[in-house]
């Protein structure tokens, strides 16, 4: 045994919101009372903004109490292409793992939602903006070789703005192959996989395994796509029209199954899980 | 006269550039003049030769990547019309619109059923305009899995050929769903009880080169490239300048000597001397050559052991630290 099953002791570092009794929205900017924001999960009372929130926070908000124990959570990147730009890859890992306390872009476990077994994986944005180098790719296909093993659910909750993470060059790119053919195998095997996107989910995580739940979700106003709009407009030299790639974007142009407020997740997955995986 | 190649060379081609000129104009005024000029053209040739080795043997990463995109350079076309015959192009994703980016059909290795799949830059301005630079759309890899799953219906191996920029980053690309129909492809590729190669001839560029490239056997010509971000778009974000694209394509390591050092890829083809651009016809050979043997060796492979096999040989790719050797099973 060598997991970390009681990541809750760990030293809190959340960044997501300013120290002090209130804080600015970011998306209708007024000021908001914090203890408000922080009682709807981390969501704005006034007009619904969804703040960012870590990968810890998100298993309480979703999984069943204590029911949740991470896995393989000592795989760590391994620097294969030497990789050095204005400062190294490894640099960069250090210093984020020393500030965030977690030791790579999502952590993946089991956990009973409702009181059913599931394999469940989360992406946390403060490793790299969540991107996805060999040890997300080996952690999501490994969970969902187990949920297969297992007849377990798989639930992942993506959010991803680096897509495949640059600095493992190819390494991160087969992820994305490697991911979907996993899904593919428990797709064959009748298990159930419910994906869910939050801000940003991008790039290469958005297109392999976040793309292929059974059942996708999403949170309200999250950027869902697969080039930057900042890419995007430097390559058509136009203006992108408002709402472009958010949330309603995708379930308006029908890729996605439903756009779900934070609040309401926990009882949308529980309703989903029962539906598809009780006999009654 | 100028010739053709000058017009499109490269900064670090030009002493090789300069002497095939200099080659042309002799051997014209020998023809014209009647002057015998034999021994002074070998002894010419025999420089050029020497020098395209000495430069060509000494390659940076950044100067295959401008061979990869040699306006010159073998396309999917060549190698269509090159060794894939009977040729019967399949248009459509069935859904939406033909797209021009991606050329599908059905034809014929040396008598061999196969089905093509492969990324269309086009030659002339008009056909590169509408093929989009070779860079599509949601529907062009609709098209391509439509295509493919019909293969595997009637048991026809795949031949995929890899040459993109990217898939095209635009507003209408994200209206129907780029991300979802590339992920679609990488999860009906896995699902193949159907042969299928892959073949990186020019550009790989990311999403929109995986898009079409699950296959038994990834093979590279040894002057493409492979990357999961161009080297201009890896520049932007690390220096906040794409002119520093040729020291991200240093780091990326995204040559097909990396990759196959990495054991992503499993063969590399060797081009001519010179370049692919140099001497087409020979390069269409290998890849033709290249591309049966490994056709044979998965052939024979009973359909369900080899899709097992590709999701296995994926499932291999990555490289991390494992200090405490962790499996699922000790979490009990
Ligand atoms: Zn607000």
């Amino acid at each position: 045994m060598s997991e970390s099953t009681n990541r809750d002791q760990r030293p809190s570092r959340r960044r997501d919101m300013p120290s002090g009794l209130w804080t600015r929205c970011p998306g209708c900017t007024k000021m908001i009372y914090k203890s408000l924001v922080v009682e709807r999960g981390n969501v704005c009372p006034e007009c619904d903004f969804h703040f960012p929130i870590s990968s810890d926070e998100r298993i309480r908000t979703l999984c069943d109490p204590d029911s949740f124990v991470e896995f393989l959570g000592d795989l760590s990147p391994a620097d294969p292409l030497d990789f050095v730009a204005r400062r190294s890859y490894e640099e960069r890992v250090r210093e984020t793992r020393e500030k965030t306390g977690l030791t790579e872009a999502c952590i993946v476990g089991r956990a009973t939602i409702g009181e059913l077994p599931v394999v469940i994986g989360v992406s946390d944005s403060r490793f790299l903006m969540g991107s996805m180098g060999s040890v997300v790719g080996e952690k999501i296909a490994r969970s969902i070789e187990l949920a297969r093993e297992e007849g377990s659910p798989f639930i992942f909750v993506s959010g991803s703005g680096g897509g495949a993470r640059m600095d493992e060059g190819m390494f991160s790119l087969m992820q994305m192959a490697k991911t979907s053919a996993a899904i593919q195998r428990l797709h064959e095997a009748g298990g159930l996989f419910v994906s869910i996107l939050t801000n940003p989910t991008m790039g290469g995580a958005m297109a392999s395994f976040a793309a292929l739940g059974d059942v996708i979700l999403a949170e309200p106003k999250a950027l869902i796509g697969f080039a930057g709009p900042t890419v995007i407009k430097q390559t058509i030299n136009a203006d992108l029209p408002e709402g472009f790639q958010s949330s309603e974007f995708n379930l308006e142009h029908g890729f996605i199954d439903r756009v779900v407020d934070r609040q309401e997740m926990r009882g949308t997955l529980i309703r989903l899980l029962a539906y598809f995986c009780q006999e009654a | 006269m100028e010739n053709e190649s000058s017009a499109h060379g490269l900064d670090f081609e030009a002493p090789i550039v300069e002497l095939e000129n200099r080659i042309a104009e002799l051997r014209s005024f020998s023809e014209s003049s009647e002057i015998d000029l034999s021994g002074q053209l070998e002894e010419l040739e025999k420089k050029c030769e020497e020098k395209k080795k000495a430069i060509y043997s000494h390659l940076n990463p950044w100067q295959r990547v401008q061979i990869a995109r040699h306006p010159q350079r073998p396309l999917t076309s060549d190698y269509l019309k090159g060794f894939v015959t009977d040729f019967m192009e399949l248009h459509g994703d069935g859904a939406y619109r033909d797209d021009p980016a991606i050329v599908t059909g059905l034809g014929r290795i040396r008598g061999r059923k196969v089905m093509v799949v492969g990324h269309r830059k086009g030659k002339t301005n008009p056909e590169k305009v509408a093929c989009n630079f070779g860079m599509p759309h949601p529907e062009g890899y609709r098209k391509a899995i439509k295509k493919m799953r019909l293969a595997e219906k009637f048991g026809i191996p795949i031949i995929t050929f890899i040459n993109t920029a990217g898939a095209f980053p635009g507003i209408q690309a994200e209206e129907r769903g780029q991300a979802f129909v590339i992920a679609k492809n990488l999860q009906d590729m896995a699902s193949l009880r159907v042969p299928v190669i892959s073949i990186v001839i020019g550009e790989g560029g990311s999403g929109g080169a995986i898009g079409i490239g699950v296959a038994d056997r990834i093979l590279m010509m040894e002057n493409s490239y492979y990357s999961v971000i161009s080297p201009e778009g890896c520049a932007a974000i690390l220096w906040k300048d794409a002119s520093h694209a040729p020291r991200a394509a240093e780091i990326l390591k995204l040559t097909s000597s990396d990759l196959s050092a990495f054991g992503i890829v499993d063969e590399v083809v060797e081009e001519p001397t010179g370049g692919a651009h140099r001497e087409p016809m020979e390069t269409i050979r290998r890849v033709e050559e290249t591309i049966l043997r490994h056709l044979d060796e998965i052939s024979d492979i009973d359909p369900d052991i080899r899709k097992q096999q590709r999701f296995e040989k994926y499932m291999a790719i990555g490289r991390y630290a494992d200090e405490q050797q962790q499996t699922i099973g000790d979490q009990g």
